[in-house]
């Protein structure tokens, strides 16, 4: 178990990188806790597969050093780096039994037989696969072969960092909510470093302690789900967490204060942007409410999703998303929508601009 | 109410005159002639199974069964890990691969006899380029017109030459479909590259290369032409395999009742073979 560490890193896949666009991922400095339970999250293409790969040593970074307990560990091989990784597709080794393949990574590092043998026992049982044991792996169902693959990497007791690539794509839906509470137990249980890649806010928001955001090969934020949800340091967080996501408005600048559709609008703190350029307003559809006076929308569409109700109205032409417990308006109204100030920010150029209100 | 008529049938007739005319019938003369006797003149007399008595008891079927079963035997030993090993070391991508995959083709693309044709004389000791160069460079006395066992090794050359491809091709078709992640898996979980081999690829190959033996068992337990043009089945009668055997006694002889007889002992043996080895292979797949 080690603490991680990614000093000043950037990653081309082509050989002679020239403007910023080439690089697959852009200057990545970050600090991994030993034992904590972090998520890459973003859409496909942002570069988390490519960040993992590099922790992995699959994939050698075009610049910056990987650290594992401060040692650098940069040019070593995967399997010098005493990491385990899980991929998106099981991988299983058919022709083994189920026992076999949980073996297989311990027999590979000539670890002692009655060793592998309680390593092996250990592991089935977290994973309850003890009675698949002596099963062919082949005939597994998708879950468990997704388990064993986990439990490849989990043998080994001296793993730097468990990595999981998308594990539960091909996972059927209602398997996936037992897969990733396993998988949280698995942390507590052998608290190594555990790194989670996902495009899906759900499983990074359940699984980590930390999440970071990536979109197109940066880092946009780092934090816990709470402060992602609740203060996004750039509107891509926003927009991507969160269903629906937060609203993103083009506003004004005048005087210091946040204008939209010509109306004054209160923010969380003092605006840090000094012109008007790029300025957007962001609040979570969660803190829009709709009340006697406030900015007039018409009401174009309410869905009812079960625990409340998603209302999304034009404010001229802009789309404004709120949740709301009812009563429902009625479609074609024209509602006043309230932002709760102390949860809507300025963003300039797509990053926070408003200082954090004093609590 | 259930209606039953029997139109069903008319839409199974095309297929069944299909096979009818291609194998049927013409398959059922063969049994024909198998339990006759004929003098020509279409007189034929019933002979029951004296012709296969006849083959199989004769020195000369078990001879040329087993220089069969040898020449078969030979062949796959060589191909399939030749084969394999072609494939392994082909780039799985690049600029390279349709050069490789043409190069793999092109002999597979040459007809039969003109794959015999050009091994003849190739192979020829004194003016062909193969035998010339044995002979008065290497020094090494080569004549497969003479010597029994240079006549092997050049059918066995040109059988390898000609097919290897084939096995190199399936095998190729089976390595390239392996997601990368399993290597990437392998390499974290420490293993070596014969490990890889033989819990990755070779798994992951074994329904192509069942295939693929299966095709070079038939192919060659049944080759007739390279060998019939490069040696004719000589020197003497050391390279007359099933077929040519069997040629000898229809068209040669004229023996027609033994002919058939022979024939279809020798399908059977195809077919039980082929049989044997698909249901070995795949048994492990049910369950």
């Amino acid at each position: 178990m080690a603490r991680i560490t990614l000093k000043n890193m950037r990653h081309s896949y082509m050989p002679n990188p020239k403007g910023p666009d080439d690089y697959a991922l852009k200057e990545i400095d970050v600090d991994w806790e030993d034992g904590g339970a972090y998520a890459l999250l973003g859409p496909s293409g942002c570069g988390k597969s490519t960040l993992l790969n590099i922790i992995s040593g699959l994939l050698i970074p075009s610049e910056g050093q990987v650290l594992f307990d401060g040692n650098d560990v940069t040019p070593l091989l995967p399997d010098q780096r005493n990491i385990a990784q899980v991929f998106q597709f099981p991988v299983i080794y058919d022709t083994m039994t189920v026992r076999q393949n949980l073996a297989f990574p311990l027999k590979n590092r000539g670890v002692d037989e009655a060793v592998i043998e309680r390593r092996v026992s250990e592991i089935a049982e977290m994973l309850e696969i003890t009675d698949m044991l002596d099963r062919r792996a082949a005939g597994l169902a998708p879950d468990n072969k997704q388990k064993l693959s986990m439990g490849r990497g989990l043998v080994r007791d001296d793993v730097n960092v468990v990595m999981f690539d998308e594990p539960l794509t091909v996972i059927d839906p209602h398997l996936k909510w037992k897969l990733r509470s396993k998988l949280k137990e698995l942390h507590q249980r052998v608290r190594a470093t555990m790194i989670y890649v996902t495009h899906d806010q759900t499983e990074a928001l359940t699984f980590a302690d930390q999440v970071v955001v990536m979109q197109e090969g940066e880092v946009v934020q780092i934090g816990t789900p709470v402060e992602l949800f609740e203060r996004p340091a750039h509107t891509f967080v926003g927009h991507f967490i969160g269903s629906p996501g937060m609203n993103v408005l083009p506003a004004e600048l005048r005087d210091g204060g946040a204008f939209f559709q010509g109306q004054t609008v209160a923010v969380e703190g003092a605006v840090t942007a000094k012109d008007s350029k790029g300025i957007e307003i962001g609040v979570r559809p969660e803190f829009v409410s709709l009340g006697e006076s406030g900015i007039p929308a018409q009401v174009r569409r309410v869905s009812d999703v079960g625990r409340h109700l998603v209302i999304e109205a034009m404010a001229g032409d802009q789309k404004v998303a709120a949740i709301t417990n009812g009563p429902a308006p009625i479609q074609g109204d024209t509602v006043h929508l309230q932002f709760q100030p102390n949860q809507t920010r300025v963003y300039a150029d797509g990053w926070l601009a408003t200082e954090k209100a004093a609590s | 109410m259930k209606t039953e008529n029997q139109k069903a049938w008319f839409f199974v007739l095309p297929v069944l005159l299909l096979v009818a005319f291609n194998a049927l019938i013409p398959m059922m003369t063969v049994v024909n002639y198998s339990v006759q006797e004929t003098f020509g003149d279409n007189l034929f007399f019933w002979e029951g199974l004296t012709w296969f008595e006849q083959i199989l008891t004769s020195e000369r079927f078990h001879a040329a069964l087993g220089r069969q079963f040898l020449f078969t035997f030979l062949i796959l030993i060589i191909e399939v890990p030749l084969g394999i090993a072609i494939a392994l070391s082909m780039p799985r991508s690049g600029p390279w691969v349709p050069v490789c995959l043409v190069l793999m083709a092109l002999p597979m693309l040459i007809p039969w006899n003109v794959v015999g044709a050009m091994w003849n004389i190739f192979a020829l000791p004194d003016i062909g380029l193969l035998g010339y160069f044995l002979n008065h460079v290497l020094g090494i006395n080569y004549d497969m017109t003479q010597d029994p066992i240079a006549a092997w090794a050049t059918i066995i050359t040109m059988d390898v030459w000609h097919w290897t491809s084939l096995v190199v091709l399936l095998s190729y078709a089976g390595l390239v479909s392996i997601p990368d992640a399993y290597y990437q898996a392998a390499k974290i979980d420490g293993a070596s590259n014969w490990s890889v081999f033989r819990y990755i690829q070779l798994p992951k190959m074994k329904n192509v290369l069942t295939i693929a033996i299966l095709l070079r068992f038939m192919d060659s337990f049944n080759v007739y032409t390279e060998p019939f043009v490069l040696t004719g089945g000589g020197p003497g009668n050391s390279t007359t395999l099933l077929s040519i055997d069997l040629v000898k006694i229809a068209l040669g002889q004229f023996d027609l009742g033994p002919a058939a007889a022979m024939s279809l002992i020798y399908f059977s043996i195809t077919l039980f073979v082929s049989w044997l080895f698909y249901t070995l292979m795949t048994k492990d797949d049910l369950n």
